[in-house]
């Protein structure tokens, strides 16, 4: 071939990629738009101050359109009707009756994230320590501690535990507890010193007991820890993201047992009896869990089918029996808010 | 862990280099496009998009990285022995660019597996081949300076892919498959370029046709032995960028905030110094540069050892790597491509780059043991330690090679 004709060929190539892949691009632009001018409108309504007056729940929701990653709030009488946004957006959150922590993300080359208290008004009232991609977040239930998980590295393939996250508590109307990474971790009445060491997931039991997971080696344990005392203690292993009931008899949590890799099923750990519950949802959740009462705990489950962003919170009885149902159609990270 | 091909150029020294270096730095540069494009966002896209978790995704991470090591030395070995190293070249090129269209009907864990897999083993195939015309195709006096300049534009890629992915998310919020159909048309004028224009560069007479016998006693003669010796050794002791990171966001928070951007700063001295570190190598030796940057490696490990960080420090320890990866990563073939005949080159290249990420999959995971075990720090040292001792070993090993 002359050069003459490879030159030709070439830009023919190159005019042929280049136009391909803008029309695509333009195409995609052009449906987005379309789909979210089409995007059906959640019912809305309802005023926020007596919302929170009653019991209710508080999620971010995923519905698509103007309002998503807003955070919303329905009553617990009728979670699957009309919900009442709130001025927050959050990646993920969690509430008490007049506090609310709130983790952001603002996309970009490096997205940036942040951690934020909000106040009764759902106004920022205090920024937290945050470093890496944040996972988890749980306010105890008199909102006067904070823990955040985030994910600092998210992958070796080297090393048995592929990730490393840091966990803080924080004292809300005051100082920063640290990170519950450096408190010392037995197991077994050993301590672990191991590097590849983790801790996350917390669930605060009192002002000073939480529960939260502890990994090393490959191995995870539901951990008990006290604040005061710096150490966390393994109670069983095979339990990640624990949540504690609100008659504080029984955590739930996500276990691996032998699934493949990335993959959990929920069940339920009676601190009383020692007996372990799996329970009927038998897709992999990847989720800390919350209690929609003592009988029932809520969980958000991404929505494979239609390939958007979007996921539903559903619910499950906690003692094995029963099927998973939506509670609420478009949203995430469910808190309940049981009122005082 | 991967001998890594990335980039760095100067306008200058690229004047003097073989166009069919130029036009392959450009392939390569096209190709990191598309496939950083990619990389950049696959953990978002497993995680967001398709549901997998992040340990999920280091299990496909292992995958990634562990399977292309063994391809290059049929990469190699094939290109030789057709004496058609450039078609070779191209049906690894070719494979990685269909491999970005099959990620759109890709759905599963089980189907985006097989896919990135197709792309490394494109990656693997091309990689000894491409090497061995870069060698073919330049004077021997500058090999140094052809790999440093190919290695540059290279990076140049590997930087541009990342900011092209992010933009395109900005501009139609995730669409991912937006995302693979860019990278696809990125990878397609890569392709193009080298079927096209780069010529087919068959070594010595053109009609040599080597036999896996020849090969073999070329590839583990008296004169490739003492480097390839030296490469695993020096391998063994190198500690993946990935564990030095984790090392600097653990003690240090400013390196924590800015984790994603550490390979940046590496990436920047890589570029920066690919082509000098290339032609300080073909005036003073290959063998003494390689040995010199395995002296920042060393440097590199003791900063990093160090109890408390600071943004001094990290920039520092991110330079030294810089500077390792233009010293040793294109100074290798440089080095290996004089000392094998030249029909059997690309096997040789491929030999010498295989021991390098074999080495480095086993120092890779004696250090993941090692870290768990006793920390960062105290594993750090070690490899100091016994780097001390192993790279005055490697200069005498490799003293008059080049003679």
């Amino acid at each position: 071939m002359s050069l003459r004709s490879r030159v030709v060929l070439f830009v023919t190539v190159l005019v042929v990629a280049i136009v391909g892949a803008t029309g695509y691009v333009l195409n995609v632009q052009k449906n987005q738009d379309a789909s979210l001018a089409a995007a059906p409108h959640v019912p809305q309504g309802g005023d926020l101050s007596t919302l929170r007056a009653a019991p209710h729940l508080v999620f971010r929701s995923t519905a698509l359109g103007p309002e998503y990653g807003r955070v919303a709030v329905v009553p617990l009488t009728s979670p699957g009707g009309p919900r009442t946004f709130t001025p927050a957006s959050c990646e993920r959150v969690y509430a008490t009756g007049d506090s609310a922590i709130c983790l952001t993300a603002k996309r970009g080359l490096v997205t940036k994230y942040q951690a934020f208290l909000l106040d009764g008004a759902w106004a920022r009232s205090r920024e937290l320590s945050l470093t890496g991609v944040p996972s988890r977040a749980r306010l105890s239930r008199d909102g006067t501690l904070a823990a955040t998980t985030t994910f600092v590295f998210g992958d070796s393939y080297a090393n048995p535990g592929q990730f490393s996250t840091r966990t803080v508590v924080t004292r809300t109307a005051g100082a920063e507890i640290g990170d519950i990474e450096k408190f010392r971790l037995i197991v077994d009445g050993k301590t672990i010193t191991a590097a590849d060491k983790n801790l996350w997931g917390v669930t605060f039991a009192d002002d000073d007991r939480f529960y939260a997971t502890a990994a090393s080696g490959g191995v995870t344990w539901l951990v008990e820890g006290s604040l005061s005392g710096r150490t966390v203690k393994a109670l069983r292993s095979d339990v990640e993201c624990p949540s504690l009931s609100p008659d504080r008899t029984r955590i739930a949590f996500k276990k691996h047992g032998d699934l493949p890799a990335g993959r959990w099923r929920l069940a339920v750990y009676d601190l009383r009896t020692g007996a372990e519950t799996v329970l009927a949802e038998t897709n992999s959740v990847d989720d800390q869990v919350e209690w929609l009462d003592d009988r029932t705990v809520i969980y958000g489950l991404p929505r494979q089918a239609d390939g958007t962003a979007s996921s539903d919170v559903w619910a499950v009885p906690a003692d094995g029996s029963g099927t998973p149902q939506v509670l609420i159609r478009d949203a995430w990270s469910p808190a309940v808010v049981r009122t005082q | 862990m991967t001998v890594r091909d990335r980039p760095g150029a100067g306008a200058s020294a690229a004047g003097k280099v073989a166009t069919t270096v130029l036009l392959l730095g450009t392939v390569s540069l096209l190709t990191d496009v598309s496939s950083e494009m990619v990389a950049s966002v696959l953990p978002l896209y497993l995680t967001a998009a398709v549901g997998l978790s992040p340990v999920a995704y280091g299990f496909l991470d292992g995958m990634y990285q562990g399977v292309s090591a063994f391809l290059r030395i049929a990469g190699g070995y094939a290109g030789d022995r057709g004496g058609q190293p450039k078609w070779v070249a191209v049906v690894g090129y070719g494979a990685s660019a269909l491999s970005r269209i099959a990620m759109l009907p890709a759905t599963g864990f089980a189907a985006i597996t097989a896919v990135v897999t197709a792309d490394r083993l494109g990656k693997g195939l091309r990689t000894a081949p491409r090497d061995a015309l870069i060698a073919e195709a330049s004077d021997p006096a500058m090999l140094g300076r052809s790999f440093g300049v190919h290695r540059a534009l290279d990076t140049v890629g590997a930087a541009l892919g990342p900011l092209v992915a992010f933009a395109l998310l900005a501009l139609v919020p995730g669409s991912f498959d937006s995302i693979f159909v860019v990278s696809f048309a990125f990878a397609i004028a890569g392709v193009a370029v080298l079927v096209l224009f780069v010529p087919n560069l068959r070594p010595a007479a053109g009609t040599a046709r080597i036999g896996l016998r020849r090969t073999l006693r070329a590839v583990g003669g008296r004169r490739l032995r003492k480097p390839l010796l030296a490469a695993g050794l020096l391998g063994l002791l190198t500690v993946g960028d990935g564990f030095l990171y984790l090392t600097l966001q653990d003690r240090d928070d400013f390196a924590a905030v800015w984790f994603p951007l550490l390979y940046v700063g590496t990436n920047v001295a890589y570029l920066a110094l690919a082509v000098p570190l290339g032609r300080l190598a073909d005036r003073i030796g290959r063998a003494r540069v390689l040995v010199g940057g395995h002296v920042a490696l060393l440097a590199c490990y003791l900063l990093g050892a160090l109890p408390s960080g600071g943004v001094a420090l990290t920039v520092a320890v991110l330079l030294l790597l810089g500077v390792f990866y233009a010293a040793t990563d294109g100074v290798l073939p440089a080095l290996v491509s004089r000392l094998t005949p030249a029909e059997a080159r690309g096997s040789g290249i491929a030999a010498a780059q295989t021991v390098v990420a074999l080495a480095r999959f086993g120092s890779s995971l004696l250090f993941g043991v090692l870290w768990s075990v006793q920390g960062p720090g105290a594993s750090l040292l070690l490899f100091a330690g016994l780097l001390v001792v192993a790279v005055p070993f490697v200069a005498w090993l490799l003293r008059g090679v080049e003679s």
